[in-house]
This record gives structure tokens, C-alpha cells and sequence, in this order.
């Protein structure tokens, strides 16, 4: 029976601790629309997202009032488009990226996932069109998110396309440096890549999924930090503890609205994404739980430790809150989405090659941070090439979503607006590692991916 | 169906006598009611039965934010579901 202080609670939650539900995510599959003729393509694509999303947006904002909880995305993830594209005889899939665009506008949804391609092992002829399309689909698309695996556990690290990575991510700054280069914002690049992640800018439908499926990402930093405000100078037993019965809450939430949504969409429920994702509002900051737990600043000594711990509880806590789990699940540490951590950045605190080691732990990698404009496309594939090696390694998903931003150097800063936030520039490591990044080829994939 | 209609704000005269005459004008039914002042603040919650009511949920959120809006309140209403969720296993 419900009483009065556990209503409360989560009045109080919503309210004030920005409690909500990030994203309900509608994964379709375009394969059933791959057509050797790009134009028919791209009807059938076009089609068959307006069909299957149609009362996407409808439905969310019913549930959001009739719940009392906001969800502050509804968003479609589409099957990877170099599989798609790739039936056709096109030579450039910008068309593709033009008409994911002008389906999510006429649906409402605020972005698409799936202008993407999965490298690890080695390029097929889709692959390749698409990679090279990125650049121009980024620069004259609102909504399109675009991701590219280059590695995996069980396969290695295709280092001819960490390579060609690099010079993609510099170029699409360079067709968006009017616009703080944010054409970057919207393109990881991903070790481990997982085919449900509800999440943007990866997200994208995978082959192994099924027609059409409901995602839910939930989020909800602000009621950890606030349940963690109970627990000062408490040793990291009640710490964790906290942590897990906060993410079991909402996470049944998210469970919910995930439950609901495809009740009444008449689709199948797929997985909820445990994560706890930021913006960059006061008071829904990773970073100000890590200081709750007891850092001056996100980035001192101990921030492994405490993102380490606090990413284990919120999956614990979750995991039994929901019948399916999935998609990325932990703590995500997007820089620029993050209030605790932008000013982490701004002062000092927060180094690239801490948020390296940090992602090491979290749930997926080195997320939004703006490098300075100047930065060699190979020092960028080195660092992907780094971060990925750490996913490879560990098992784990580990992304790059970096921002060289044109024009800009250390100490100044990019805004994109919403909820993509602003980030001030941090320092690069000025050593060069080109002759590494040139050898391409492939790094084999480690002994432990040997399980069978 | 139930639902959990919760009114937050400065204390005043009229308050359980202004939301529940919404209430009785579309069939809703009172199921619980209580009632504190919590930090100044006067909070009330209240489970009804809307399996009757004789408008739509969204309409009657929308007088009752209204009417609060009147009096200064914050009045929601939320289908209990959310709530069962998050504590009750």
C-alpha cells in the first residue's frame, strides 16, 4: 500500500531532483527496404519510418502527462544505412542522410540514429560509401546521428579505419566550423558497439534486432546525488547501497513508461537502458555525485575509484528493477552535457587523459570533449586508437565522440545549445604519433576473446 | 483505475473544499486523504477512483492545474502506477 511519504518521494523526485525519462527510442529495421534503385530505397525508407513512427511523439507526451514524468526525447534508431545503402548502385549516400532527416522532422522526433556503419573486421562496399558520406550527411542534416565500430573483443581493431576516422572527424568539423564544428557532436566512433543503445548520437538498430522495438534510456542523476546527500562520511558500503536502491527506483520507472509505450504503440518492448545520462542543467551532473562522494573536484585523485563504484551500483540496482536490461547501462561522462564537469574542464581538474582512465570504468568513453582546432587528424586516430584498445581489452563499449573545434584553442570555448551544452577547449598531448596511425592493418583480436 | 492527485503550496482557506468540488462535479470518487504541513508547506495527498469519471484525464488535470494556478498550488494528478512502481516490489 502506497503511503504519503513515498509519494512524496517521488513528487519531490520529479520536481525537484530533475527525475525523468531521457528517451523512449523506436529501433526499425530498414532492411526490408534495400532496393538496387537508391530513389525507390528512399521511399521505402522514408515510408516505412512515417508508418512505424507515426504516433511516436503522441504517445510519449500521453504518457509523460498521464505519468507525471517527463521524457524528454522520443527519438528512432534505424538499421545501420551501409547495409541498407549498400543493395543500391549509388556512389554517395547524402540522399540517405537527407531523407533520415526529413522522416524524423515530419515524425517530430529530435534525432535519428543510423547513419552508421560496422568496420571492425574490414569494409564492404557500403561501408566505405557511407564513411566518406559522413562529412557532407553531418553538414546539411539537422537530426542524423552517424557512428562507425572500428573494434571489438572478439575481432580486434581494424587500424585502417581508426586511420581513416581521424581524417573524417577533422573534416566534419572543418564542413561545420561555422557552427562550432558541431557536425562532431552527432558522429562516435565505437569499440564494442551494442545494436540496442537507445542513447544518442549511437544509437542504431541492429541486424539482430527485430522489425520494430521500443528502447527506453532512463536517466535521473540528480535523485543519486540527493539520496547521497543522507549519507556523508558514511563509509562506501551505505554509499553503494544508496546508489543501488535509488537506480532500482528509477529504473522502474523507466520500466514503466517502457511497458506502456509499447503497449500502446502495438510494439515490442526491447530493453531498458540503465544509464544515468546528464545535462548540462544545475543538479543532473555525474560529476557532482562523484564530489558528493567526496572529491573537491570531478578529475582529483579518487575519481576512477568513486565512477568505478558508482557505475557497478546503478547497474546493480537496476538490473532487478527491469525485466530487460540493455543498451549501454552505467554512468555516461558526456563533458560538455555535464554542469560538474564543464567546470571541472574550465579549471583544470578535468584532464583528457583522466577522462581517459575514467572511461576505462564508466559506461561508455571519451564523450563531447572539444580538443583544440588545430589538432592533426592523426593525433585524433591516435586517441581513438587508444580508447579503443581500452573496449577491446576490457570487454567492454568504449566510443570516441571528440570535437576538434575550428578556429579554437585551449581556453576558449564551444557552445552548441540544448541540451549538447558547451565545453571550454582542453589540451592535447603534443607528441605526435603518426608513424603508429599510418601502419594500418589490423591489431588482433586479444587472447580472451578465444572463449568457445 | 486509480489515481494520486497530490496539491502542494501555501496554506489558505478553501483548499480540500475547492479540488474535491471538481472532483465530485465528474464522478471521482475519494478513495484516501491526508493532509500535513511539511516545512510551512501544506501538503495533501489524495487517492481517487477515476474508473467513473465523466470527462477525460487529460481535461481533468487540466481544471485541476488550472484551479491551482487560481490559488497558487501546485495541483497534479498522476495515475498511481508510477508510485506502485517505484515502491513496491
Amino acid at each position: 500500500m502506497l503511503n504519503f511519504d513515498s509519494i512524496m518521494q517521488t513528487i519531490s523526485m520529479i520536481e525537484k531532483q530533475k527525475l525523468d525519462i531521457r528517451t523512449i527510442t523506436m529501433g526499425i529495421s530498414l532492411m526490408d527496404c534495400a532496393d538496387s534503385d537508391g530513389e525507390k530505397a528512399r521511399k521505402q525508407i522514408y515510408d516505412k519510418i512515417v508508418e512505424k513512427a507515426g504516433h511516436l511523439v503522441e504517445v510519449g507526451e500521453a504518457i509523460e502527462r498521464e505519468f507525471g514524468v517527463p521524457i524528454i526525447h522520443k527519438r528512432i534508431s534505424v538499421t545501420p544505412i551501409s547495409i541498407v545503402a549498400g543493395a543500391s548502385n549509388d556512389k554517395d549516400y547524402v540522399k540517405f542522410a537527407e531523407v533520415l532527416d526529413k522522416a524524423a522532422k515530419d515524425v517530430g522526433v529530435n534525432f535519428i540514429g543510423g547513419f552508421s556503419a560496422l568496420v571492425h573486421k574490414g569494409y564492404t562496399k557500403g561501408d566505405e560509401i557511407l564513411i566518406k558520406s559522413i562529412p557532407e550527411a553531418l553538414a546539411v542534416t539537422d537530426t542524423v546521428c552517424s557512428s562507425v565500430n572500428v573494434g571489438s573483443t572478439k575481432t580486434g581493431i581494424n587500424m585502417d579505419a581508426v586511420k581513416q576516422m581521424g581524417q573524417i572527424i577533422v573534416d566534419t568539423a572543418n564542413r561545420t566550423a561555422d557552427r562550432d564544428s558541431i557536425g562532431c557532436a552527432k558522429l562516435v566512433v565505437f569499440a564494442n558497439a551494442v545494436e540496442d543503445n537507445p542513447f544518442m548520437a549511437g544509437a542504431f538498430h541492429g541486424v539482430g534486432e527485430p522489425d520494430c522495438v521500443i528502447n527506453v534510456g532512463v536517466s535521473g542523476p540528480g535523485v543519486v546525488k540527493t539520496a547521497l546527500e543522507s549519507c556523508k562520511g558514511a563509509p562506501f558500503d551505505v554509499v553503494a547501497n544508496t546508489i543501488k536502491k535509488t537506480a532500482f527506483q528509477i529504473t522502474r520507472v523507466g520500466q514503466l513508461v517502457a511497458s506502456e509505450a509499447s503497449k500502446r504503440l502495438g510494439v515490442p518492448f526491447g530493453i531498458v537502458d540503465l544509464s544515468l545520462a546528464p545535462t548540462p542543467a544545475v543538479g543532473d551532473s555525474i560529476a557532482r555525485i562523484l564530489e558528493e562522494i567526496g572529491l573537491e573536484h570531478c578529475g582529483a585523485p579518487g575519481t576512477t575509484a568513486a565512477l568505478a563504484m558508482l557505475n557497478d551500483a546503478v547497474k546493480k540496482g537496476g538490473i532487478m528493477a527491469s525485466s530487460h536490461v540493455g543498451g549501454l547501462s552505467g554512468a555516461f561522462i558526456p563533458v560538455s552535457e555535464d554542469e560538474g564537469m564543464i567546470e571541472a574542464a574550465r579549471i583544470g581538474a578535468l584532464t583528457l587523459e583522466k577522462l581517459e582512465a575514467m572511461t576505462c570504468v564508466c559506461s561508455v568513453g571519451l564523450d563531447m570533449i572539444a580538443v583544440p582546432g588545430d589538432t592533426s587528424w592523426q593525433t585524433i586516430s591516435g586517441i581513438i586508437a587508444d580508447e579503443v584498445a581500452i573496449g577491446m581489452i576490457n570487454n567492454k563499449t568504449t566510443a570516441v565522440r571528440l570535437i576538434p573545434a575550428v578556429g579554437k584553442s585551449v581556453g576558449d570555448e564551444v557552445s552548441f545549445g540544448g541540451l549538447l551544452g558547451s565545453a571550454p577547449i582542453i589540451p592535447v598531448n603534443k607528441y605526435k604519433c603518426d608513424e603508429l596511425v599510418s601502419r594500418g592493418g589490423r591489431i588482433p583480436a586479444p587472447v580472451h576473446s578465444m572463449r568457445n | 483505475m486509480k489515481a494520486v492527485i497530490t496539491v502542494l503550496g501555501n496554506d489558505r482557506i478553501g483548499i480540500i473544499y475547492n479540488v474535491t468540488k471538481i472532483l465530485a462535479e465528474y464522478d471521482v470518487n475519494i478513495l484516501d486523504i491526508s493532509q500535513t504541513i511539511l516545512q510551512g508547506y501544506f501538503t495533501m495527498v489524495m487517492i481517487v477512483d477515476i474508473e467513473k469519471c465523466t470527462i477525460q484525464f487529460e481535461e481533468l488535470q487540466k481544471k485541476l492545474h488550472d484551479k491551482g494556478v487560481e490559488m497558487d498550488l501546485n495541483i497534479r494528478i498522476q495515475h498511481q502506477q508510477i508510485f506502485n512502481s517505484m515502491h513496491n516490489i
